[in-house]
């Protein structure tokens, strides 16, 4: 089986309130499903790496032929936890190592 | 090459009130990455807020290019603002209420960018022959981004559709595509690479995507720019150096 590439990104979270990592965890879920569906969804392979409530960050790694997907999902995220909110792409990369470095 | 970032249509309150909120709003499209960011104005903006704002685009580190927004009733009205403003503003948008303006917005060269309702889809004239007229003009497709953001179930798909059928039909006819954010609030403000994967959801590819954010919007107001300096005679024509030494 052809080996899935990964990409880990660094999310910097934009809000008044800070959610918890399962709040966050559900919104970009439901965003990734609300704009591409369960299938697409499906395919993202979306799991949080870190996260970080007092830096407002976080890292996700996602699936490299998802990026362009994950990264529209989360711009289109509005609302975190009831409060508002933006998600922004802070970094992409190939392994965590280089994430951390950067 | 480092790609630079253009954000055309911000919307900021220029009362003085606001004064805060628009500082804010512009410092913060600069922290995102954008190095020229526009504002549009009515064309009976007073001279002196337009000057405010360029003075605040100059302390937060982004070039303020000006534009108007023009919503003309008939194909004369179009002209005859045309006529008034072109020279007045660096980037002229028609907003295109009926299609006998967003034919004449099309086929004209003063004008630099067709804007469509979003959410009365049965004004969003942008089909085959507009594309046609606007790809002899200069006249490009502005899709704003934050529709996007704030719809939400069978309004977002119903405009997605629509989106993802004017932007091939741009493509086919080589249309340039400026997508521009279209928000006032800061927390619609999105990161430019953001706004391209957004653009991809209308079926954009990611460099397409990417010049629609970056190459597209900043050759229509360098164009301008030349073509607005002293030196411009005609298209291709411009005056080096003056005098007898020539």
């Amino acid at each position: 089986m052809k080996r899935v590439k990964r990409r880990y990104l660094a999310l910097r979270i934009e809000t008044e309130q800070m959610p918890l990592e399962r709040e966050f965890v559900d919104a970009a879920w439901a965003s990734i499903a609300k704009l591409y569906g369960e299938y697409g969804a499906s395919q993202a392979g979306l799991v949080i790496i870190a996260y970080d409530v007092e830096e407002k960050t976080a890292v996700i790694r996602t699936a490299l032929s998802t990026l362009s997907l994950v990264r529209a999902s989360l711009a289109s995220i509005t609302l975190l936890a009831g409060v508002r909110a933006s998600v922004h792409v802070v970094a992409v990369s190939g392994t965590i190592k280089s994430l951390y470095e950067r | 090459m480092t790609r630079v970032f253009a954000d055309l249509h911000l919307y900021v309150n220029t009362r003085d009130s606001a004064a805060s909120s628009q500082t804010q709003i512009i410092r913060k499209s600069s922290k995102l990455g954008y190095k020229l960011v526009s504002v549009p104005f009515w064309s009976e903006t007073p001279e002196t807020e337009v000057s405010k704002l360029r003075a605040c685009c100059m302390d937060a580190g982004v070039d303020y290019v000006s534009r108007v927004d023009l919503r003309p009733k008939s194909q004369n009205d179009l002209m005859r603002q045309l006529r008034k403003l072109r020279r007045r503003f660096e980037v002229v948008c028609v907003a295109c209420e009926n299609k006998e303006v967003a034919r004449q917005a099309a086929k004209d060269h003063r004008v630099d960018l067709l804007s469509f309702p979003s959410l009365d889809f049965r004004r969003r004239f942008f089909d085959r022959a507009e594309a046609e007229l606007a790809s002899n003009s200069l006249a490009a497709l502005e899709i704003d981004i934050k529709p996007l953001l704030v719809l939400e179930g069978p309004s977002r798909i119903r405009l997605l559709s629509n989106l993802r059928r004017e932007a091939a039909v741009a493509i086919e006819f080589h249309v340039p595509i400026v997508v521009s954010s279209g928000v006032g609030d800061e927390w619609l403000l999105r990161k430019p690479r953001e706004m391209a994967a957004l653009a991809g959801l209308t079926g954009l590819g990611t460099s397409e995507a990417l010049d629609a954010v970056s190459k597209n919007p900043c050759s229509i107001v360098y164009r301008n720019r030349g073509k607005l300096s002293s030196g411009f005679v005609a298209p291709g024509i411009r005056i080096i150096k003056e005098g007898r030494d020539c």
